[in-house]
C-alpha cells in the first residue's frame, strides 16, 4: 500500500504541474508574435520611359495577401506608341511590411541566380533587349529596353526564374523555379 | 558454511526425533509469481536429508513424517532460478512456494511469441519479430511494416516513409514506441515516424482501433514496438548489425549491449548511425536525397516478479535531403516537371544534404513502475515526456538562405495509470486513466508564416476492456474508452482568408487583435470522443479459428486539418484547413479466418470501414498569385467507406523449401461525392520462395516478388494552367496514377559460429534485381522522378 501512496502523490504532483503551465500559457503577455513574410513578393512595378522623353508607362501587379485568396490587381497606365523605344526597369516589393521591402536589391545582389524573361503573346509586336547582366555577363533583365514596333494588341509576360540554367536561350531551357509570373494586356497605337 | 548449518540442523532434528513423535505432513504448491500458474516438475529438496520430491501436474508436493521444527527447503525448476526457503513446521503445514519463472524467457527459441503478450484478442494482429526487423536494419520503419499484408507506404522520396494501414495513415495510425504514444507531428504526410527500427525487438500491427489502452482514435490501426525482453539472470550480451548498400553509397551500423543481474537489475544501451549520399534511379542520380541519421537509447531498471520499475531515454536525430527537382515555383513549373521524363535538376553524386531538407530531433523519456498484488492484478504507472523539433529548409533567397522555413517545437507530457486484473479465472480485465498535455511552439524567426499555430492541448482518457473465455472454444472481448480533448490555440489568419471563409461572421468573438493584414484569433476547441470494441473468437479445433470484431473509433481533427492556411512549398500547393471540423467517427468490421497449423497455413481477413466526417484533402481550384498560379487543396469532411481484403498464406513444400504469399486490396469510396477516394493504395501482392538448410551453416536463400497493380480508381483532379512561354493552356496531370510494376528482390544469409558462443551472420542481398524503372502512386515525388534502381546490400551481424 506504501507504493499506492507514492502513486497518488505522483498524480497529484503532475496535475499541479500541468495546472501551473496552463496558467502561464494563458496569460496575455505571451501572445505569439506576428510573422511577416520576409521573402514574399507582393508587387511587381515596371516602369517604361520613352527614350527622348514622353509619357512614362507603368505596369503593376499587386497581391497584398500573398498566397491568400485574393487575386493580384493588375494595372496598365496607358498604351505604347508605335516606333518608340522605352527604357524599362523592374521593381519588386514586399508590401506586407511597412516600410515596404525592396526585393529588387536582393535579386540584383544574387544576379547569377536570377533572370527575368519577357514573353509576348497574341500578336503584340514588341522587341525586348537585356540591359543589365550578372558578373558572368549573362542576362539579368531588371533593366531592359523595349521597342514598340507596329500597331497591335496582345500580352507581355514577365517571368522571374530563381536558379535558372545560365546562359540559356529562353524560358524553354532555363529551368529553375518561377518566382514571378505576371501577364499584362498591352496595346500599341 | 550453509552445508555445516544444515548438518547441525539435521543433528538437532535427529535429537528431537527421539524426544517426540514426528508425524506431521508438509504439503505445498509451487507456482509462478508472474501469473500464478502452477509449476509441474519442480524439485523440492529437504536440506540435510537429501530427500527430494517432484511437484505433480497441479504443482503440488508432500513430505511426510516431519517434526515440529524449522526445516530448510530448496526449490528448483528447469526454467526458474533456484530458491531456498526456511519453513517452521507446527502440526500439518501447507505452504506455497513462488518461483521466478523468468529463465524460460531467456531462451529465445522457446519463447518466441510468448514473451510478449498479445495486444488484443479478437482483432487481426500481425507481428514482425527481431529477425524480420533485422532484415530492414538499413531501411525505415515504414519499409519494415510494408512487408505485412494490409500495409502499404505513403512516401516522399525513399527515406520519408509512412505506414498506411488498410488505406489510412498519419493521425489515423497510432505508433506506440516502447509504451509511449508517439507525438512527433505525425499529422503531416511528409513526416516520417521518428522511430529507430534497430531499437525494436518486436513490432505488432493491429488493424483497427482495438487496442483501446493506447487510444481510441486509431481509425486506421495501431503499431506497437517493444524492445527485446531482458532476462533475469547474470549475463552480458550484445549485438552489432551493419549494412552496406551500393545505392546511396552508404550504410548503417547499429549496436546494442545489455547487462542484467539475477537480482532483477538491468541496463541496456543502443545506438545507430546511418549515412547515405544521393540515391539513384536506374537512369539518373536523384539529387539531394541523402540522409544522416543518429539514434541513441538507454534503458535501466529493476524487474522483480511482483514489482519493478525502469527508465528509458532515446534520442532520434534525422537529417533528410528532399529531391531538389521537387521544389517548384507554381503550376507552370509543375507542368514542366511532370511533362519531363527526367528530374529537371540532376547533379553529380554527393553526400552533401542541401535545401530542401528536413532536420528532425526527437527526445523521448519514459519512467515506468509496476506492482503486482496477489489475487488482484498488476498496477502500472507511467510518465513520459517527448520533445520533437522539426526544421524544414526550403530553397530561399537573400539573408534567409540558411534559415529554416519551418521550426516547430512540440512538447508532450503524458501520465497514465493502468490496472490489469487476474483475479477471476478466464476473465481478464484492463482499465486505466491517462492525462496528456501538449504544447506546440512555432518559432516566428523563420520569416515564414506559421504552418501550424501555437497551441496547448489537454487530453484526458479513461478506458476499460475485458475478455472472457466462455469455454475452450469461445472467447469474447469488449472495451470502451472516452477521451476529452481541449485545444487552446493562438493563430494569425490572413484577413482576406478569415473573411472569404465567412469566419468574420461566424466567429467574431475569437478575434484578439489585428496586425497589418493579419488577424490574431484564439479558438478554444473541445472534443468528446467515445470509442468501443466488441469481438469474439471461435476455435473450431487445433487448426482452425475464426474471429469477428467491431470497432468504433473517434478521432479529433489534428492541427493541420484545422489550421492549415497557405502555401506548402514542399508540395507546391496551397493548403486550407477548416476551423469548424468535428471529430471523425469510424465503424470498422473485421473478419478473420485462420488455419494455424499444418504444412499449409493461411489467414483471410476481409474488412469494412465506414467513416463519418472523414477528413480528406483534395484539390478544389487554382489560385493566382504574383508567383503564378497554384493549385488549392482544401480539407473537407465526407462520408467515406473503405472495403478490403488481406490474405496471408504459407506453404511448406519440404523441410527446406517454403512458399509465402501475401495479397492486399483496399477500395475507398467517397459516399458524399460518389467518387473514388484520393490516394488509396493500389492492389499489391508479394510472393516469396525460401530455401533454408540448417546443415549448411543455416544457409538461407530467398527470392521475393513484389507486384503493384495500377490504381484504376481515383478522382480526376487535373487542372489547366496558362503557360506564357508557349502561349498555350496546358493540363496539369496530378491525378493519373503511374503504371503497374513488378520488382524482384534476392536475399541470402549464412551463419558462422565463432568462439565464446558468438555467431556471425553474413548476408548478401539485391533489391530491384532487374533495375526496373518504376513510380509508386503513393510516393509524393512520383511526378518528378523514378523510384530506386538496383541496390546491392551486404549485411553483417554479430551476436555476442
Amino acid at each position: 500500500m506504501k507504493n499506492l501512496k507514492h502513486i497518488y502523490a505522483l498524480i497529484i504532483l503532475s496535475i499541479v504541474f500541468t495546472s501551473c503551465s496552463n496558467d502561464d500559457d494563458n496569460s496575455s503577455t505571451t501572445l505569439p508574435a506576428v510573422v511577416n513574410e520576409e521573402e514574399v513578393i507582393t508587387t511587381l512595378n515596371v516602369r517604361l520611359e520613352p527614350v527622348g522623353g514622353g509619357t512614362v508607362i507603368t505596369l503593376q501587379t499587386r497581391d497584398l495577401d500573398g498566397d491568400g485568396p485574393n487575386p493580384p490587381a493588375v494595372t496598365v497606365s496607358g498604351n505604347l506608341q508605335n516606333g518608340i523605344t522605352y527604357n524599362g526597369s523592374i521593381e519588386l516589393l514586399n508590401e506586407t511590411v511597412d516600410p515596404a521591402d525592396d526585393i529588387t536589391v536582393e535579386v540584383e545582389e544574387e544576379a547569377d541566380e536570377h533572370q527575368f524573361f519577357f514573353t509576348t503573346g497574341n500578336n503584340l509586336d514588341v522587341t525586348t533587349t537585356y540591359e543589365n547582366f550578372d558578373n558572368n555577363g549573362n542576362n539579368l533583365g531588371t533593366e531592359f529596353s523595349l521597342t514598340a514596333n507596329t500597331i497591335s494588341t496582345g500580352t507581355l509576360t514577365f517571368t522571374l526564374r530563381h536558379e535558372p540554367t545560365k546562359p540559356n536561350t529562353g524560358l524553354a531551357d532555363a529551368g529553375g523555379e518561377t518566382d514571378i509570373s505576371a501577364t499584362f494586356n498591352l496595346e500599341i497605337q | 558454511m550453509p552445508r555445516f548449518c544444515a548438518l547441525l540442523l539435521l543433528l538437532f532434528c535427529n535429537t528431537i526425533v527421539y524426544s517426540q513423535t514426528c508425524t506431521n505432513t508438509f504439503t505445498g504448491t509451487v507456482i509462478d509469481l508472474h501469473d500464478n500458474s502452477l509449476l509441474a516438475g519442480a524439485t523440492v529438496i529437504l536440506a540435510g536429508s537429501e530427500t527430494a520430491v517432484q511437484t505433480d501436474i497441479n504443482g503440488e508436493f508432500t513430505f511426510n513424517n516431519l517434526c515440529n521444527s524449522t526445516y530448510s527447503f530448496q526449490v528448483s525448476h528447469p526454467f526458474c532460478a533456484t530458491k531456498g526457503y526456511t519453513v517452521l513446521i507446527d502440526g500439518d503445514t501447507n505452504k506455497t512456494f513462488k518461483l521466478e519463472h523468468h529463465l524460460e524467457e531467456l531462451n529465445q527459441v522457446i519463447i518466441e511469441g510468448n514473451a510478449f503478450a498479445s495486444k488484443t484478442q479478437t482483432s487481426n494482429e500481425q507481428t514482425l519479430n527481431t529477425k524480420d526487423l533485422e532484415a530492414f536494419s538499413s531501411g525505415s520503419f515504414g519499409d519494415a511494416l510494408n512487408s505485412l499484408s494490409g500495409v502499404s507506404t505513403l512516401s516522399t522520396g525513399n527515406v520519408i516513409v509512412k505506414p498506411v494501414v488498410n488505406g489510412l495513415h498519419s493521425s489515423r495510425v497510432l505508433i506506440i514506441n516502447n509504451g509511449v504514444r508517439m507525438e512527433d507531428q505525425e499529422w503531416g504526410s511528409e513526416h516520417a515516424p521518428n522511430v529507430d527500427i534497430n531499437s525494436s525487438g518486436r513490432v505488432t500491427l493491429i488493424k483497427g482501433a482495438n487496442a483501446l489502452q493506447f487510444g481510441g482514435d486509431a481509425v486506421g490501426g495501431v503499431i506497437v514496438t517493444e524492445a527485446s525482453k531482458i532476462p533475469v539472470k547474470d549475463t552480458l550480451y550484445g549485438k552489432t548489425l551493419s549494412t552496406l548498400s551500393s545505392n546511396g553509397r552508404g550504410g548503417v551500423i547499429s549496436s546494442k549491449l545489455t547487462k542484467s543481474f539475477e537480482s532483477g537489475w538491468f541496463t541496456s544501451l543502443q545506438g545507430t548511425f546511418k549515412k547515405y549520399g544521393d540515391f539513384e534511379s536506374p537512369d539518373y542520380i536523384l539529387s539531394n536525397t541523402g540522409i544522416l541519421e543518429r539514434n541513441f537509447s538507454v534503458n535501466a531498471g529493476l524487474n522483480r516478479f511482483d514489482y519493478g520499475f525502469d527508465v528509458y531515454y532515446s534520442l532520434f536525430k534525422n537529417e533528410i535531403g528532399i529531391l531538389r527537382a521537387s521544389h517548384l515555383g507554381g503550376a507552370q513549373d509543375q507542368v514542366r516537371a511532370i511533362q519531363s521524363n527526367e528530374p529537371l535538376i540532376i547533379n553529380d553524386f554527393t553526400y552533401d544534404i542541401n535545401s530542401p531538407k528536413q532536420d528532425v530531433t526527437h527526445h523521448l523519456f519514459r519512467a515506468k513502475a509496476f506492482k503486482k498484488f496477489t489475487n488482484l492484478g498488476k498496477l502500472s504507472l507511467q510518465y513520459d515526456y517527448q520533445f520533437n523539433n522539426r526544421l524544414e529548409f526550403d530553397v530561399r533567397r537573400g539573408d534567409d538562405k540558411d534559415n529554416a522555413s519551418l521550426d516547430l517545437d512540440l512538447k508532450t507530457h503524458t501520465i497514465k495509470l493502468d490496472f490489469e486484473s487476474s483475479s477471476i479465472p478466464d476473465f481478464n480485465i484492463k482499465a486505466g486513466i491517462s492525462g496528456r498535455h501538449q504544447n506546440n511552439f512555432a518559432n516566428p524567426d523563420t520569416g515564414v508564416r506559421r504552418l501550424i499555430p501555437d497551441y496547448d492541448a489537454y487530453n484526458l482518457g479513461v478506458y476499460g476492456t475485458g475478455s472472457y473465455n466462455l469455454n475452450s472454444k469461445w472467447l469474447i472481448d469488449a472495451g470502451v474508452r472516452f477521451d476529452y480533448t481541449y485545444m487552446d490555440v493562438f493563430k494569425y489568419y490572413r484577413q482576406s482568408l478569415w473573411e472569404s471563409r465567412g469566419y468574420d461572421i461566424l466567429f467574431p468573438e475569437l478575434v484578439i487583435q489585428t496586425v497589418g493584414n493579419q488577424i490574431l484569433v484564439n479558438p478554444e476547441l473541445h472534443f468528446n470522443n467515445m470509442s468501443a470494441t466488441v469481438g469474439t473468437l471461435y476455435e473450431f479445433n487445433e487448426d482452425y479459428n475464426a474471429s469477428f470484431n467491431y470497432a468504433l473509433a473517434s478521432r479529433a481533427p489534428n492541427p493541420s486539418e484545422l489550421f492549415s492556411e497557405g502555401l506548402h512549398h514542399s508540395a507546391s500547393r496551397i493548403e486550407l484547413g477548416d476551423l469548424r471540423f468535428t471529430s471523425e467517427i469510424s465503424q470498422k468490421i473485421g473478419l478473420n479466418f485462420s488455419k494455424t497449423k499444418g504444412i499449409f497455413r493461411y489467414t483471410i481477413n476481409p474488412f469494412l470501414n465506414h467513416i463519418k466526417d472523414f477528413i480528406v484533402i483534395e484539390p478544389t481550384g487554382v489560385q493566382q498569385t504574383v508567383r503564378g498560379s497554384f493549385q488549392v487543396w482544401e480539407y473537407r469532411q465526407a462520408r467515406a467507406q473503405l472495403l478490403g481484403l488481406d490474405l496471408d498464406a504459407t506453404l511448406d513444400l519440404s523441410d527446406k523449401w517454403q512458399f509465402k504469399h501475401q495479397f492486399s486490396l483496399v477500395k475507398g469510396y467517397d459516399l458524399t461525392r460518389e467518387d473514388a477516394l484520393i490516394n488509396m493504395p493500389p492492389v499489391n501482392t508479394q510472393n516469396a520462395i525460401t530455401y533454408t538448410n540448417s546443415k549448411i551453416k543455416n544457409l538461407k536463400l530467398e527470392l521475393q516478388s513484389d507486384y503493384n497493380f495500377r490504381q484504376n480508381e481515383f478522382p480526376n483532379t487535373n487542372f489547366d494552367v496558362f503557360v506564357a512561354e508557349t502561349q498555350t493552356s496546358e493540363k496539369v496531370d496530378v491525378s493519373t496514377p503511374p503504371a503497374a510494376y513488378h520488382l524482384l528482390n534476392f536475399k541470402s544469409s549464412i551463419d558462422f559460429n565463432i568462439k565464446n558462443n558468438s555467431i556471425i551472420t553474413v548476408g548478401l542481398g539485391v533489391d530491384n534485381l532487374f533495375n526496373t524503372s518504376y513510380r509508386n502512386y503513393l510516393n509524393r515525388l512520383r511526378y518528378y522522378a523514378d523510384d530506386l534502381g538496383r541496390n546491392f546490400l551486404l549485411n553483417l551481424k554479430i551476436n555476442y
